[in-house]
């Protein structure tokens, strides 16, 4: 278990916008609890501003009708959920065992010297932050890296090179 | 070696959007099964042999009957798509190649069980995957195969996806219900099992995407010509992933019952760079590993895995050869399962964190005989004494390695008495 305890307050209230209102009010009808939107609401959340703010949290348990320290419960919970902001490209690098085996070592390295940030920062310019992450599943194409949500399979140091000059 | 039960569609181009999933056989079973009685289907289940794909290797169509009769509470079917064991990735092939292949089982099992709703708990890493799961459930919704009325028939069904996000623990059944219910994914004491109180209390059957997917070819095809394919108690096919230190790592779909090594050979190329093997772990990062002479007695099914001394798991094999580095291989695994750990249980929680902490003090050239004997300690201590077997599943794995490698772990020790003693 890691440490997830922190909670950043920005001093403005949050809403959803339209669409995530709109996507809400579709699930909150498929569930027989209202809880049941807690972690769909975060991920709302989430895909909107790119992190989960205290405020943010509070807004979801009112709006499920639930307590905020459930909510805050369940954010700390999944390591998923970001509780701070991230980079404009946040990379994360597979750390198990096929990738492992497969070289996901060098890619760590060549990030943390290359692109100066270390596991679990932000670079002080916005443009990064980087974590190691637990199995990602493409286990048969190792190692894996993963950025904004994309997948790169058989990533080497060099296909990394290459393919962060076209995100620049 | 290769036979495509599961997989017909997988090298179809754009097999995932529902004409040309229909043109190639999709939603073919239904006309089928509604005009079967529900205990018709789950006894075709039963007959066709298919056990659960997700590790447990339980009976699918058994799992089924275990729902209690006449209930007045609504089921639920949870279809399990979180799939985070360390060298398991054969469901996303499924979701993203063949989702309607998973909707249609989901159809078929709901039937079978007299639910309405089911919902796919898909990992949260799955960000691509997701999309093309949920865009082929919204045409399948505009298809009228979901919602008020199934394909026309008087059956309705709505299906949701629900996203983890992050959690390995709720691939566990009853982590995996606390997590849909809003709460973390903290598994459950059993009993009561799920089919009885799962879901918001109500009855609940939790499947493997693959069990799920496994159903329209053996409504379509019959129980007997799904038991054509796989050994007497290992029934039909199953989506293979290999990784680790060969050649053409992939997923691949074979029947049960091949031996290990003609696969790795045939199917998979065989090793890099013609290294030595030294190991297989057969079944997910869980399973005990064999070593390179165990291998060669060992086919690819439930009765040799346990004949063996291991499991067949999800069916993840990871290669390993001569250059692995066993210790160093065996903290990366317990960094994960510690990593994971749902901190409930007091063994699991803090064990781990031990166990972790003495190998990498092993590693650092700082360990002691004695601490290979407190690490097998800590390893009958911790095991079976938590509420669910993630604690056992890092438990079972180290001790194997600890047995059959014993000597990688003394070769550090060694190192490090020889190193204080120069001091």
């Amino acid at each position: 278990m890691s440490d997830r305890s922190q909670l950043i307050e920005t001093g403005q209230p949050f809403n959803f916008d339209a669409q995530r209102d709109a996507e809400f009010e579709r699930l909150i009808k498929r569930y027989p609890s209202r809880e049941s939107m807690i972690l769909p609401a975060l991920w709302l959340v989430q895909e909107q501003e790119g992190w989960i703010s205290a405020e943010a949290m509070a807004y979801v348990a009112d709006r499920i009708g639930t307590f905020a320290s459930k909510v805050y419960e369940v954010a700390t919970f999944y390591t998923m959920y970001h509780l701070q902001p991230k980079g404009k490209y946040h990379i994360c690098v597979c750390r198990t065992l096929s990738c492992y085996l497969l070289g996901k070592q060098e890619i760590v390295d060549y990030i943390i010297e290359h692109l100066d940030v270390r596991p679990g920062e932000v670079r002080a310019d916005g443009l990064y932050s980087f974590e190691e992450v637990e199995c990602l599943g493409h286990c048969g194409s190792a190692p894996v890296v993963q950025i904004n949500g994309e997948f790169y399979e058989n990533m080497t140091v060099e296909k990394l090179e290459e393919l962060l000059a076209t995100l620049q | 070696m290769q036979v495509k039960v599961l997989s017909a569609k997988f090298d179809i181009p754009d097999a995932n959007t529902l004409e040309v999933a229909k043109k190639h056989g999709a939603y073919a079973t239904l006309d089928k099964i509604f005009a079967m009685q529900p205990e018709e289907v789950t006894e075709i289940v039963k007959e066709s042999g298919l056990r659960g794909r997700g590790g447990a290797g339980f009976p699918t169509g058994l799992k089924w009957t275990f729902l209690p009769k006449d209930t007045d509470k609504p089921v639920y079917l949870a279809v399990n798509s979180d799939e985070s064991e360390p060298a398991t990735f054969k469901d996303r092939y499924i979701l993203v190649r063949d989702p309607h292949l998973l909707i249609e089982g989901i159809i078929i099992c709901c039937y079978a069980i007299r639910s309405h709703a089911a919902y796919i708990y898909i990992r949260g890493e799955y960000t691509s995957q997701v999309k093309v799961l949920q865009a082929a459930i919204d045409e399948a919704y505009a298809a009228g195969y979901l919602g008020e009325s199934v394909a026309g028939f008087d059956f309705q069904l709505d299906v949701t996806v629900h996203r983890g996000a992050g959690a390995y623990i709720c691939g566990e059944e009853t982590a995996l219900l606390e997590s849909v219910e809003g709460k973390k994914g903290q598994p459950r004491s059993k009993p009561p099992f799920p089919a009885v109180e799962g879901l918001y209390g109500c009855p609940t059957i939790i499947n493997n995407v693959q069990s799920i997917s496994s159903l329209p070819f053996i409504l379509a095809n019959g129980a007997a010509a799904y038991k054509a394919y796989g050994t007497e108690k290992s029934a039909g096919t199953h989506l293979f992933g290999i990784s680790g230190l060969v050649k053409k790592p992939g997923m691949y779909e074979l029947p049960f019952g091949l031996p290990i090594l003609d696969v790795l050979e045939q199917v998979a190329g065989g090793l890099r760079d013609n290294r030595t093997l030294k190991g297989i772990i057969p079944g997910g990062s869980s399973t005990p590993v064999l070593t390179a002479e165990e291998a060669k007695t060992v086919t690819l099914d439930y009765e040799s895995m346990a004949a063996h001394g291991t499991m067949f798991g999800s069916g993840g094999i990871v290669v390993l050869d001569d250059t692995v580095d066993i210790v160093k291989l065996v903290e990366n695994l317990i960094h994960f399962y510690h990593h994971e750990s749902c901190g409930q249980c007091t063994p699991c929680r803090e064990g781990l964190g031990w166990m972790l902490k003495i190998v990498q003090k092993i590693l650092n050239y700082e360990g002691t005989m004695a601490d290979i004997d407190l690490l097998l300690e800590l390893c009958d201590n911790i095991e079976m004494k938590t509420v669910c077997v993630l604690s056992a599943a890092c438990t079972m794995s180290t001790r194997s390695y600890l047995n059959k490698f014993r000597s990688e772990f003394e070769a550090y020790i060694a190192h490090s008495a020889s190193k204080h003693a120069t001091m």
